[in-house]
């Protein structure tokens, strides 16, 4: 399988020379079309890890490679979703989803011409997220679980060859995150778009992922990749299922003597 | 003064004794401009006090029938200095706002310079203008701008200083320039602070031209006041004063009255977290 991201060697360190160092020998692969889970404790670095992939930040030492192209700037190719949905209240819903198509450069000069075909692909995605109908409201009308579908659909409607998720779902309550999880994972499954998530949900990364990596405490580096063994398409019910547990329990004591590390 | 909508018409029912009929909240502010008049009426009346010292507001009334003619002009030419004032500031404000809040390195360059000048009493510089201008309606449209045009800037400035981190870092990721994330949501998300700070700056504005117009000018309410005041005509003083309130209160209402046409949406949403 071709790598999408490659991340070899990474240092990055904030407030030059004598600052804090966020990560520091950071490897990590990522295929096409995979789904990677980053867990680890708190201050691991994860943020920063977004932003070396999505060429906010230019890394020190070492190599980010990100569709065959050494990063230096800003990639373009990705869609990112934080757990703050970020909605623009002055915007409706379905004016915000089509907001990325107004930067990216392969898109914003045909936006005026092709509006209909934009919009329509924009309504197409409310519903897959089971939003049908309420583009026209604005974000302050929704939920907090209904803007962060809305969200999903903002971070995908440029068709991003990379989906980066910064925690979306940890301001929500358990069955709503429930909801997501499947709406995430059937995004996955249908556009085959290469997904990373950063989480704190071991659960989460568990039913989620293809791969998940457990970074260490501060400096962050990867300490152990787990390839999750559990069939496509997952239900639900496979959280219940003893190899799940196990798995988890794996997953939390790696990250429980990480921290003690630390 | 902001409208008060809220419809309590609807738990109404013909059968209720009047006093439950009437919308209190939306008749209060009348009643109590009433009362306030009356208070004051009773008060000089009690006191005995000479018009010359407190007339009563029947007296004042009286002067503003009396001496309309030149009231209507003065206050016309009032308001006309403060709006042309206001405009500039508006302007002048929205373009300095958006320079400042352009990036840290001038915000924070500019921020002290700003608060040095904005700690100047503007009176004090009444007759630098008046030396470059001479007197009149200049020194007054000028200082009704420099009094009103810095609460504007500051809160342009933190509008667009305030863009929540993951926005730019969703729009960067995707290639956009500074330019677009300024127009797309710096700029948006600025003007509910800067249709706020109308309110203010119209009401300075007013100070502004009023102090100006009473040091030096010919024309307006501040110069009607002050020689009014030198001849004894106390209640021609309070007249003007009446007058200036009710420009303000007209004034502001129409501001608020913009910021809710224009930003009705800042105050559903929780822009503010």
């Amino acid at each position: 399988m071709p790598h999408l991201v490659s991340i070899d060697n990474v240092d990055m360190r904030y407030g030059g020379a004598a600052g804090t160092l966020a990560v520091s020998g950071l490897t990590m692969k990522v295929g096409k079309g995979e789904f990677a889970a980053v867990v680890g404790p708190s201050g691991c670095g994860k943020s920063t890890l977004m932003k070396l992939v999505t060429g906010l930040h230019i890394p020190q030492s070492g190599v980010v490679i990100v569709a065959d192209k050494h990063v230096t700037k800003p990639v373009s190719i990705v869609g990112m979703a934080f757990q703050n949905p970020t909605m623009l209240p002055w915007r409706t819903t379905l004016d915000n989803i089509l907001l990325p198509l107004e930067i990216v450069e392969r898109h914003r000069h045909r936006l005026r011409a092709n509006k209909r075909e934009y919009v329509e692909k924009a309504e197409h995605l409310l519903e897959t997220v089971g939003l049908k109908g309420f583009g026209s409201k604005f974000p302050w009308q929704l939920s907090g679980g209904m803007q962060q579908r809305a969200n999903l659909c903002r971070a995908l409607i440029h068709e991003p060859e990379l989906l980066m998720l910064d925690e979306p779902f940890g301001a929500l309550d358990a069955f709503t995150r429930e909801e997501l999880w499947c709406v995430i994972r059937d995004l996955h499954a249908a556009q085959g778009v290469t997904i990373i998530l950063v989480t704190h949900d071991l659960r989460e990364a568990t039913f989620l992922a293809d791969r998940i990596f457990v970074m260490s405490a501060r400096p962050g580096k990867v300490l152990k990749e787990h390839a999750v063994p559990f069939a496509r398409p997952r239900d639900l019910e496979v959280m219940y299922e003893k190899g799940f547990n196990d798995m988890v329990h794996e997953l939390h004591g790696e990250i429980a003597s990480a921290r003690v590390v630390a | 003064m902001s409208v008060v909508t809220e419809n309590t018409a609807a738990s109404v029912t013909p059968g209720k004794p009047l006093a439950r009929r009437i919308n209190w909240v939306k008749l209060a502010p009348w009643l109590y401009t009433v009362g306030l008049f009356v208070l004051w009426e009773l008060l000089v009346i009690v006191l005995q006090t000479p018009p010359t010292i407190l007339p009563a507001p029947s007296r004042v009334f009286q002067a503003i029938v009396q001496y309309w003619s030149p009231i209507w002009k003065n206050s016309l030419q009032t308001l006309y200095t403060t709006t042309v004032g206001f405009a500039i500031a508006v302007v002048a404000g929205l373009a300095i706002g958006l320079f400042i809040g352009w990036s840290k390195a001038i915000y924070a360059g500019l921020y002290p310079l700003m608060i040095g000048f904005n700690a100047i009493p503007k009176v004090a510089l009444v007759p630098i203008l008046v030396i470059w201008f001479g007197i009149g309606a200049v020194p007054a449209i000028l200082t009704a701008f420099l009094i009103s045009f810095f609460p504007i800037v500051v809160n342009v400035a933190t509008g667009l200083a305030t863009i929540e981190p993951e926005t730019e870092d969703v729009l960067r990721a995707l290639g956009a320039k500074k330019l677009d994330i300024m127009l797309k949501v710096g700029i948006p998300r600025s003007m509910p602070y800067f249709f706020g700070s109308l309110k203010i700056a119209i009401t300075l504005a007013f100070v502004g031209s009023v102090v100006s117009e009473t040091v030096a000018s010919n024309y307006g309410l501040g110069n009607m006041m002050s020689s009014a005041q030198s001849q004894f005509n106390v209640p021609l003083v309070f007249a003007g004063l009446l007058m200036l309130a009710v420009e303000g209160i007209a004034m502001y209402a129409l501001m608020a009255w913009i910021e809710m046409r224009m930003t009705g949406w800042a105050h559903r949403s929780s822009m503010s977290h």
